[in-house]
């Protein structure tokens, strides 16, 4: 299978400053994959270079074989982007702000019509295609740039923290929204906080610290590195141990002094992702 | 072309939702200047064969142009560059930059160009002995043209929304009262009268108001505009240049 996005020694100096540094990375053709870090990690930027807002100070990305840099025209036909904070034309109803992005992709008025109102219906949206933007919740601001973002009918999908500020419910079903995407053959670069939200959608995960990249894998063989049971000691604050499996996980409990705080519980990407970036670094 | 006219399709799409409020509000200001300078201050005064009314109202279409052009442009691109963001769907989509530039200026234009027309009707039931000639509605428009791709610049070079004000406050009100819109410039000392010929809206005035009173043209004020034009269009382009990729 021939990758989508290919990243290789890429470098962003802000004033003097590594934002990015030597990021290598390639994401295959259909694949979910979760870009995570922390704030200031680097992610945002990465995203920025790869949809053409950022010029990177060196290095070069491809995206569907395009490069980004030196090819901007050609390859902004080629993705779809959904941003962190909301994007969205405020003086213009969700139908509307569908049209423009539509038009501006230069699809032919005819097929613009039938392409806007399938994605309205898509996102569940088509009750709202008149509302002005502000008078809808966060949830259809969220799904009507998710809508926005398909017009063109993207190969790749960027997804900037698409569930942050939504309630629950709302979170599940844009996650559905995402899953339904992807199995239709988009291939989306999810970046995200909340790290369940990679572990319940990406079949692969990089964690980018401090502007490198410093796991990648699926959730499961993240989890199996750390160890699948993890032990929490309540005291002075919380300590976590991390083991292979229940037996070693049992016998630490049982030499520990006192007992009566601790929780044996299966390990999370959420612990492979504070061990990587916390203080400890695992594996080496 | 194409890319531009989409770009101004979701302007005037947001226009027509209140375009009522906005002549309201547009026409105030100017109408304030005339009652204020033409009938208040003006009444009496005599320049050059025709009423002061006459004279002033030509400079108050040429300042009312700028106004609104710069802000139709500048201020809506400030606010969705810097606050509502979507200026970058706009940068990510499949657009030349000179399309964007143009698209984003020319919703200043139609707003400059109503704005001007809404005063001039008003004004026109005042004083029914001004010109609307071809010439005058060419100077209208590149006056229009100007002033919402200064617009365009500013947005573009802006840091923050103070950014824009300052803008207005050091360039543009200055601008409003000393550019040939509410005295002759043939009554000012030596040294004002060249600083005053520098800025671009007194030519816009000197022209308005030479087609306005059937005055021979001066062309030469025509080509000052155009040439600003070109230097703003010009620094439009770099700016966006610089900050796409």
């Amino acid at each position: 299978m021939s990758n989508m996005i290919e990243i290789s020694g890429l470098n962003k100096e802000y004033s003097g400053k590594r934002v990015v540094d030597g990021l290598d990375l390639c994401v295959p053709e259909g694949e979910l994959f979760g870009f995570l870090g922390p704030n200031g990690a680097g992610k945002t930027t990465t995203i920025r270079i790869l949809t053409t807002l950022t010029k990177p100070t060196s290095g070069s990305v491809l995206i569907n074989g395009i490069d980004v840099a030196r090819d901007a025209g050609k390859v902004k036909k080629e993705f779809g982007v959904v941003q962190q904070h909301l994007s969205l034309n405020r003086d213009l109803t969700i139908a509307e702000n569908l049209e423009l992005h539509a038009r501006l992709h230069h699809i032919p008025s005819a097929e613009r019509r039938k392409r806007i109102a399938d994605l309205l219906d898509y996102v569940d949206l088509s009750d709202h295609a008149g509302h002005l933007i502000d008078n809808v919740s966060g949830g259809m601001k969220r799904r009507a740039m998710i809508a926005r973002a398909l017009i063109h009918r993207p190969k790749l999908l960027f997804l900037d923290e698409p569930t942050v500020g939504l309630d629950a419910q709302t979170r599940r079903r844009v996650w559905d929204l995402i899953r339904r995407m992807n199995s239709e053959g988009a291939t989306v670069f999810l970046t995200t906080h909340y790290i369940e939200e990679a572990e319940a959608l990406c079949k692969r995960v990089g964690v980018i610290h401090h502007g490198r990249l410093i796991a990648l894998g699926s959730p499961l063989e993240l989890r199996q590195r750390l160890g699948m049971v993890a032990v929490e000691i309540q005291e002075n604050g919380t300590t976590y141990r991390y083991f292979p499996d229940r037996s070693s996980a049992t016998s630490f409990i049982q030499d520990l002094p006192n007992t009566e705080r601790v929780i044996m519980r299966q390990s999370n990407l959420e612990d492979v992702f504070i061990e990587l970036t916390g203080q400890k670094v695992m594996g080496d | 072309m194409i890319d531009a006219y989409s770009i101004l399709w979701s302007d005037l799409a947001a226009l027509k939702r209140r375009w009522p409020r906005y002549i309201l509000t547009t026409l105030i200001s100017p109408i304030l200047y005339l009652v204020a300078f033409g009938w208040g201050l003006g009444r009496g005064i005599n320049l050059n064969g025709s009423s002061y009314l006459e004279f002033v109202i030509p400079g108050i279409i040429a300042l009312t142009a700028m106004t609104t052009s710069f802000n139709g442009a500048g201020t809506r691109l400030n606010v969705d560059r810097l606050y509502f963001k979507s200026f970058d769907e706009c940068l990510m989509a499949p657009v030349g930059l000179s399309s964007l530039l143009l698209g984003k200026a020319l919703i200043g234009v139609v707003r400059g160009v109503l704005s001007s027309l809404a005063f001039l009707a008003v004004a026109l039931l005042i004083a029914p002995h001004i010109h609307i000639t071809l010439a005058f509605l060419l100077g209208l428009l590149l006056c229009c043209l100007t002033f919402a791709f200064l617009g365009v610049l500013a947005a573009l070079l802006a840091r923050s929304h103070e950014d824009m004000a300052t803008f207005g406050s050091l360039i543009l009100m200055p601008m409003t009262f000393l550019g040939g819109t509410f005295f002759s410039l043939s009554q000012v000392p030596f040294g004002l009268k060249m600083a005053l010929y520098a800025l671009p809206l007194t030519h816009a005035s000197l022209f308005l108001r030479a087609a306005a009173l059937d005055q021979p043209l001066p062309w030469v004020s025509f080509l000052v505009l155009l040439a600003f034009f070109a230097a703003f269009l010009g620094g439009g382009m770099m700016a966006l240049k610089r900050m796409s990729v």
